[in-house]
């Protein structure tokens, strides 16, 4: 045993050979504790969301319900989905809908206020404060606020709308099946547009200065500066505006279901909440299962889709 | 001149639409019910606290908080720790497995936590972390780890590697670099990522939703909705309840301004 030992220690030996000197073997054994240190996040990450998620490939296949025995049912829940579930199918053109309003004006609103309050005054830090300031609360507390101001009785949006006579706008705001979901993405935006008007402004001030005089003395308006300067240089800004923005949209499950569930009548239900019902309330979990992928796909498609349309305007 | 007006307008209205809901919260957390329904806007006709002592008394409120403040403190220090030591790991490895585990990290980042919820609640049950207030922590920790490495290792590539290598070759081992020079050095971010943390788990739903049915474990986004069931329509002492939940959010918005907004859109812009 001495001998092979020693044997191996010898010039056959392929340690030697290959750490190059002292150094190299410094490197590697760093190398061994920078993997160390990355072990404990692994870990966590791995077993507790990783594993978790993945996990939803095996469930898709099966009826599971939570509790019995899950039988292996094969692509059913798929096919079902895409062809035989009227609820499934208005989640997503609701989830559409609310996405696309979110992002439209989302986007627009914090562009304008980002340009309004571009400048370093006084006035204009204090107002930012101010728009960033929802922010920083908590999706149901946001959701009690809006109940209350959206009650359709007593509630001060209609009694300001029956005051001054527009009573036919004082609608049943989160009771209503046409109406319910857009007043929801009312709240998401004025939620979130003060955060986003904060990106917008980081970007516009990397925009040169000289840009906009050299515009100036062209005789350019402020419409035609922003046309040819602001806009085509905040692109950049813009495409990230408008990922976060959609990301954001498709994660508004605390929203809705502090402000509504998702009702009256799956009306205002986004995928994220209607996954929720389908496996905490109808205890379908295998169906939920196939809805988080299709959810997953979805929103792979739509990042890719618009990667592709800002990087062509670029 | 018609952008001074428009702007003039723009601005005012917007603040509007925030100061009055604002209002209504403070005001109406001071009167009572009815006069918070007839008179939503205006100051209380005589500030009380009896919203706030009747929610005192209810007793369960505090226990919230409590929960809600050891879920939270213990969940960003965790995070803080791990993903600072695993971004410096992965930030200062030069062969193709930092690449690798940046991008399975990250992996995580598109995808909305609420696709996850089926696996979680599965693996909690087995393990029995259901209703207990380390398996938020637990939750937290893993759930906002692609978030925080994605933030904090792109710090780390930022600093110079050359600055870490003169303290390699004067014999400093990785973990004391990483004690003694990149983490002094990251404080600005670990300051803006803590801030994130802060406030995503402070105000998360979901999580507690799904795994806490016990009342005396409930955190306070969670125990609001109970309270919306409890008192009914009862606005003012919902109002009082959104209060106790927000003030500590405010407080500290108002006192570091600077750190929350660029903790708050951190993920945003280098996402």
């Amino acid at each position: 045993m001495k001998t092979t030992e020693t044997g191996a220690r010898g010039g056959a030996s392929p340690r030697p050979a290959k750490s190059k000197g002292p150094k190299g073997r410094i490197a590697r054994s760093n190398d061994r504790t920078l993997l160390f240190m990355v072990l404990p996040a692994a870990f966590i990450y791995a077993l507790f969301y990783l594993y978790p998620t993945l996990n939803n490939l095996r469930y898709s296949l099966t009826n599971w319900d939570g509790l019995r025995e899950a039988e292996f049912i094969g692509l059913k829940n798929f096919t079902r989905a895409l062809t035989n579930d009227d609820i499934f199918m208005k989640v997503l053109g609701n989830n559409i809908e609310f996405t696309f309003l979110v992002v439209i004006f989302q986007t627009s609103l914090s562009l304008l206020f980002a340009i309004f309050l571009l400048k370093n005054s006084r006035a204009s830090v204090a107002l930012r404060t101010l728009f960033f300031f929802p922010t920083i609360i908590s999706s149901v507390s946001v959701a009690m606020v809006w109940q209350f101001l959206y009650e359709p009785n007593l509630g001060p949006i209609n009694v300001f709308l029956n005051s001054v006579g527009l009573d036919f706008l004082a609608l049943n705001w989160l009771g209503s099946e046409t109406v319910t979901l857009r007043a929801i993405a009312f709240t998401q935006v004025w939620f979130h547009t003060g955060q986003m008007m904060v990106v917008y402004i980081a970007g516009l001030q990397q925009i040169p200065q000289e840009l906009y005089e050299a515009a100036e003395v062209d005789g350019a308006s402020r419409w035609q500066q922003f046309k040819s300067v602001t806009w085509p240089m905040a692109l950049p800004t813009t495409a990230v505006v408008m990922a976060y923005t959609t990301i954001q949209s498709f994660r508004a499950f605390d929203l809705v279901y502090a402000m509504t569930q998702g009702g009256p009548n799956n009306s205002s239900s986004i995928l994220v909440t209607l996954i929720y019902l389908t496996a905490f309330n109808e205890y379908r979990f295998g169906y939920a299962a196939t809805q988080s992928i299709y959810l997953v796909i979805f929103i792979l498609a739509l990042t890719a889709l618009q990667r592709r349309i800002l990087r062509t305007k670029y | 001149m018609i952008f001074k007006t428009g702007r003039i307008i723009g601005l005012f209205l917007f603040s509007v639409l925030i100061i009055i809901p604002v209002m209504v919260v403070v005001f109406g957390s001071f009167k009572g019910d009815l006069e918070l329904m007839v008179k939503p806007l205006a100051l209380p006709e005589s500030w009380t606290l009896d919203n706030y002592r009747r929610l005192l008394e209810g007793g369960q409120i505090v226990t919230t908080f409590k929960n809600s403040v050891i879920v939270t403190l213990f969940s960003v220090t965790i995070t803080l720790f791990i993903a600072s030591l695993a971004s410096y790991g992965i930030a200062r490895m030069v062969n193709v497995t930092g690449r690798v585990l940046f991008i399975l990290f990250t992996l995580g980042l598109a995808i909305p936590a609420a696709t996850s919820i089926i696996g979680i609640y599965e693996l909690f049950v087995t393990l029995k972390l259901t209703n207990t207030l380390h398996g938020l922590v637990i939750i937290n920790v893993a759930s906002t780890m692609p978030i925080s490495i994605f933030i904090l290792s792109a710090f780390f590539r930022q600093i110079p590697a050359e600055l870490f290598e003169s303290a390699a070759i004067d014999g400093a081992k990785p973990f004391r670099v990483y004690r003694s020079i990149a983490l002094p050095l990251s404080r600005p971010s670990m300051g803006a990522v803590a801030i994130f943390l802060f406030v995503i788990t402070w105000n998360d739903l979901l999580y507690p939703l799904l795994l806490i049915t016990q009342s005396e474990l409930k955190t306070l986004p969670l125990a609001l909705l109970d309270f919306r069931g409890e008192y009914a329509i009862n606005f003012s002492m919902i109002f009082t309840a959104v209060m106790v939940a927000s003030v500590p959010m405010v407080v500290m918005y108002l006192s570091m301004q600077r750190t929350f907004v660029s903790g708050l859109t951190a993920g945003a812009v280098k996402g």
